[in-house]
């Protein structure tokens, strides 16, 4: 539980760390609330030479903002701010509640929106949350901003399509009040799900915890559902093109069977017939 | 003992009071041992085998000793080249004359026996240089095949210790008439016959295990810092062990974070630190990781069931036959081999049976040493009659309310020195109003009419409720009983009273808390006897230094042994006290009385001296009577008459999604009778806590061993201990029978909660999903192994 030895940069600017990640590349490692990093260097399953700390950046990168249509979030929000937002309430409230449900109280007044899409963990909430959103990520680098479609983001275990060279700044999600749930089914409050599906209607979007290597959109739900299914038929596709972990909680056919059931039950809490 | 308002408002015994120790305790101003540092202080950076069982073919410490920081590496072979040690880590419970006992060295030199097992040690100057280090300790293994199961132990094909051609440990038995007891399942109208599997688990004290040795070059002292449940036990074993002289040695519990047993061994690391440091001439010191702790602290459970219930056509009861199969892992620590057998009087509970028969097997596997965890041995023996009576239930086909009551002692009557079939003499019982009040309490009638109505609708969530009484053995323990049974030490506790100059008390006190509340309770008593303020008292504790004589806490003992022992020295401090007044009074002292702390003549009720202001005369000792010593200090050495055995009823409720097999225990109803409570509040504490370990068995726990032997689920990510989000809100109430073996009539309550909640639990699992024809299910009662459970009771797949 003694991490091996690192060095350390607290940026002052975002431009500070990114020249840090440039001059460093793959030995750095970007750390905004940590909540993911520091557990996986005390296990010494990551031991970055650098570690660059913009927890404490401010600015563009921390807040909501909502611009007609679209809800604006900084990269550095934390977890319990979307939890504690009326407006997101008003015009987000799938996020608002998925990030009630990340880790426990200590774990969301540290962890960051933007730290927990970087990192990529299919057993965590807000990732499936974005993709059911349909949201865009906006990344920037040496070379200057580029916008990510949340659905082609993930690329694999822990991996996304961020250059080492490039940090999360922004996230933006359609205003979508209606029509939306999260199923999170664990043994602990504080656990990842075991099985997680987010669903929101407006934009037919349908997606998985922990049910594959990445966070994934569950195309064959949401292709039933385009298709006129109903909640339950559509429900039944929902372990369809997906790679489920075996572990103590529970194997890939245990899996597989909560992701209909809990699909099912999220697709009519979200007003599908 | 009547317990007046008076007495309860004055914070005596009954008192609902805070307790006193609870601010150093929770803003950080009480001192563990991971926050004692001493001048030049190495840490022990330990080197832990990753294989279960193998010949240790070479360590390469030469890349690890020449890192910046280290002061040295030393293998197992070199630390026995030292001779730092003369005898192996001491197992005090040979429970046969024949029991295997491999020798456990501090740290292997040639074979390893688990994963954990400790073959070299670091010493650095820093706790990151010893984390480095270690990393580049390069241990080459020749592996053997591990015994990775009990079953696997059982079938005896590979051995855990080569050198041993079995890996049974020993047999022991209670069986006074085998044959009377196949009789009588032979000609029962019928018989359950039950197989259960006790999972390892895991003790989890929020403090992790550590060590700090001190020593005095010059004087040759070694003060020992540990977070140990038992100090006083520890000094004899160090010494015993490493052979350095027992008055040198100096051992101080400070604040300890819970123990439930996990801290009463004499561990490898204990003993490293007090010899290198008394080698050195360095403070040497070590904090246990937690995922580490799976190898370097004993688990508790463990255990394979074999019970078989008789009865008539009215399922009263004709024989119980009980087999074990318990899991010693690798060695013999503390008390392994004797934890089966602090439940083997106990597999009748509550009930009265003609023939009992108890056999015992221990087996050796490869997996970390079990010993002792809060019931050690009770919550096995009280889940396993207490489930098979359950399944009793259903086979005569009457309530499980029902089956209970047509079996207990005496009828659910008031009962004093029962005999049981095992040998023992139950202080006081009287079962009956536990179960009517936890049912009442419970509205069962109520929740059983909902349960009818969802079974009717065929609503996803559906109700079971499950029932336990329980008995346990409490207040370890009369030293000839433990004689009988191998025991290696008595079972007696010390205690120190003493009247400062001043009119305050000290209390020295045995038994030694790590989170009961000795220090609120131990003034209580006090201030009933004397008749002051608990503010007055101050308890001092869990150093050899100021409390020489002591035999710990454990096994629920601490208040019907040491409390005893700490009222019967009180009384003896007012005997003093008494003829001190009457010299004063110039009155005979049987004469003087004494009344709300104040000693005057019978009679003449103006003319009075309070006993705290008799320190000062005593301390003075200016006009003492002729003869007696000066000062008002007593102490007493209680040595108890008989075991004590409370009891109570516990119900527990549960939810069960049965689309993803989820259970939540909603409702917790624990009706217990610990006889005389000196802090309600405490007691009620206790229960909560040792319910919640108890649901944890049931639903959350266990330590998961590969089929190498490797533990895979060390930390508390993928260890699931529950969280108070998973638990309801517990409801309690109690009744009370005195115990009849002490004079506070007090019995023990910090294994109670445990030992009743696991089977209440999985009783109450296992009526939930009785529509389905499911009897039984193993612990953990995890979602995916409820679910499975369903749809093999239906003959199909999801």
């Amino acid at each position: 539980m003694i991490p091996a030895a690192f060095d350390y940069i607290r940026a002052t600017s975002a431009e500070e760390a990114l020249a840090a990640l440039t001059e460093h590349g793959d030995d750095a490692k970007l750390m905004a609330g940590g909540q993911s990093l520091i557990p996986l260097m005390r296990y010494r399953l990551v031991t970055p030479g650098v570690v660059v700390d913009i927890g404490n950046l401010d600015g563009d990168l921390r807040g909501i903002s909502v611009n007609g249509d679209t809800v604006r979030i900084g990269a550095l929000t934390r977890h319990t701010e979307l939890e504690h937002s009326a407006e997101l309430e008003a015009t987000c409230p799938l996020l608002n509640h998925v990030a009630s449900l990340v880790g426990d109280p200590a774990v969301r007044h540290r962890g960051t929106l933007g730290g927990s899409l970087a990192h990529a963990d299919p057993a965590s909430d807000l990732p499936a949350a974005v993709l059911a959103l349909g949201a865009t990520l906006v990344a920037r680098g040496p070379g200057g901003e580029r916008e990510i479609a949340a659905s082609d983001f993930f690329t694999g275990f822990l991996e996304s399509v961020l250059a080492p060279d490039e940090m999360l700044t922004e996230v933006r999600v359609p205003v979508t009040a209606d029509g939306w749930n999260y199923q999170k089914f664990n043994r602990r409050a504080q656990d990842w799900a075991i099985v997680g599906v987010a669903v929101c209607r407006g934009g037919r979007g349908v997606s998985l915890v922990n049910m594959g290597p990445t966070p994934m959109r569950a195309s064959a739900v949401e292709e039933a559902v385009a298709g006129g299914a109903t909640a339950a038929e559509a429900a039944a596709h929902a372990a369809d093109e997906t790679d489920p972990p075996n572990d103590l909680n529970g194997d890939a056919d245990y899996r597989s069977h909560l992701a209909r059931v809990l699909t099912r039950r999220a697709l009519e809490a979200a007003g599908f017939a | 003992m009547a317990v007046t308002d008076d007495t309860t408002r004055a914070g005596g015994i009954g008192a609902r009071m805070l307790r006193k120790e609870d601010g150093k305790l929770v803003t950080g101003e009480a001192e563990f041992v991971d926050d004692i540092h001493a001048p030049g202080e190495l840490w022990m950076g330990m080197v832990r085998s990753t294989v279960a069982h193998a010949r240790i073919a070479a360590i390469d410490t030469s890349g690890a000793a020449s890192m910046p920081g280290v002061q040295s590496v030393l293998t197992g072979a070199q630390l026995a080249d030292m001779e730092l040690w003369v005898a192996p880590l001491p197992c005090a419970w040979p429970v046969t004359d024949d029991m295997v006992n491999p020798p456990h060295w501090p740290v292997a030199t040639d074979m390893v026996h688990h994963v954990g097992e400790l073959v070299a040690v670091v010493l650095a100057e820093s706790r990151f240089a010893a984390a480095d280090a270690i990393e580049h300790v390069i241990v080459e293994y020749e592996s053997q095949p591990p015994v990775a199961t009990v079953e696997q132990a059982m079938a005896d094909v590979d051995h855990a210790h080569l050198e041993h051609s079995t890996n049974k440990a020993y047999t022991w038995a209670i069986d006074p008439d085998p044959d009377g007891t196949q009789a009588a399942i032979a000609a029962a109208a019928h018989v359950v016959s039950a197989r259960f599997v006790q999972q390892r688990l895991i003790p989890v004290a929020i403090e992790p295990r550590g060590v700090l040795a001190v020593p005095s070059p010059m004087g040759g002292d070694i003060t020992l810092y540990s977070t140990t449940q038992v100090p006083h036990v520890l000094r004899v074993m160090v010494a015993a062990t490493t052979g350095l002289p027992e008055q040198k040695l100096r051992v101080i519990a400070p604040a300890v974070g819970g123990g439930f047993g996990a801290k009463l061994n004499v561990n490898p690391d204990e003993i490293l630190a007090v010899a290198l440091s008394h080698r050195l001439g360095r403070a040497v010191r070590w904090t246990e990781t937690r995922s580490e702790a799976a190898g370097s602290t004993h688990q508790g459970r463990g255990q394979i069931q074999h019970v078989e219930l008789a009865s008539d056509a009215d399922g009263k009861l004709t024989a119980i036959r009980v087999k074990i199969d318990a899991d010693m892992g690798a060695y013999m620590t503390l008390l392994t081999p004797g934890v089966p057998l602090l439940g083997s009087f106990l597999y009748h509970g509550v009930y009265d049976t003609p023939k009992f028969s108890f056999t015992c097997e221990g087996w050796f596997t490869n997996r970390t040493p079990t010993d002792a965890y809060r019931g050690a041995g009770r919550p096995e023996a009280s889940y396993a009659i207490e489930r098979a009576m359950d399944m009793l239930a259903y086979e005569v086909g009457i309530g499980t309310d029902e089956i209970r009551r047509r079996n207990y002692i005496n009828g659910g009557e008031p009962f004093e020195m029962w005999e049981n079939p095992a040998g023992l003499s139950f202080d006081s019982g009287h079962y009956g109003p536990t179960l009517d009040r936890a049912l009442e309490l419970a509205d069962v009638a109520g929740l059983r009419a909902e349960q009818q109505r969802r079974r009717e609708t065929g609503a996803i969530r559906q109700l079971g409720i499950g029932l336990c009484t329980y008995v346990e053995i409490c207040g370890l323990a009369p030293s000839r009983a433990l004689g009988g049974l191998n025991y290696g030490a008595g079972g007696w506790e010390h205690a120190t009273v003493r009247i400062l100059p001043t009119g305050k008390v000290e209390v020295v006190s045995g038994s030694t808390p790590h989170g009961q509340g000795h220090e609120t309770s131990w003034s209580q008593i006090i201030a009933t006897k004397m008749g002051i303020s608990p503010d007055d008292v101050t308890v001092l504790h869990s150093d050899t230094a100021l409390s020489p004589l002591g035999l710990d806490t454990y096994g629920s003992r601490s208040l019907s042994v040491g409390g005893v022992a700490i009222a019967m020295a009180a009384d003896k401090v007012i005997e003093k006290a008494r003829k001190i007044a009457a010299h004063q009074f110039e009155a005979a002292p049987e004469d003087v009385e004494f009344v709300d702390g104040s000693f005057s003549v019978a009679g003449t009720p103006s003319k009075s001296v309070h006993i705290q202001e008799l320190g000062f005369a005593a301390f003075t000792a200016h006009d003492l009577p002729d003869g007696m010593e000066p000062n008002l200090q007593e102490q007493v050495s209680f040595d108890p008459p008989n075991f004590a055995f409370p009891f109570g009823t516990h119900v527990a409720v549960v939810e069960i999604d049965e689309d993803t097999g989820g259970v939540e225990l909603i409702g917790y109803y624990a009706v217990d009778d610990c006889g005389n409570q000196v802090n309600p509040l405490i007691v009620e504490g206790q229960i909560h806590g040792g319910v919640v370990q108890g649901a944890a068995q049931a639903l959350y726990e266990v330590a998961v061993y590969d089929d190498d032997a490797n533990i895979i689920n060390p930390s508390l990510m993928n260890y699931l201990v529950p969280s108070a989000a998973e638990m309801p809100s517990i409801v309690t109430d109690s009744t009370c029978t005195p115990s009849t073996t002490n004079p506070l009539g007090v019995k023990g309550v910090g294994e109670a909660g445990t030992i009743g909640s696991a089977a209440a639990v999985i009783n109450a699992v296992v009526d939930a999903l009785r529509p389905h024809g499911v009897t039984d299910i193993e612990m953990p009662a995890s979602p995916m192994r409820v679910r499975r459970t369903i749809e093999q009771a239906d003959g199909g797949a999801s």
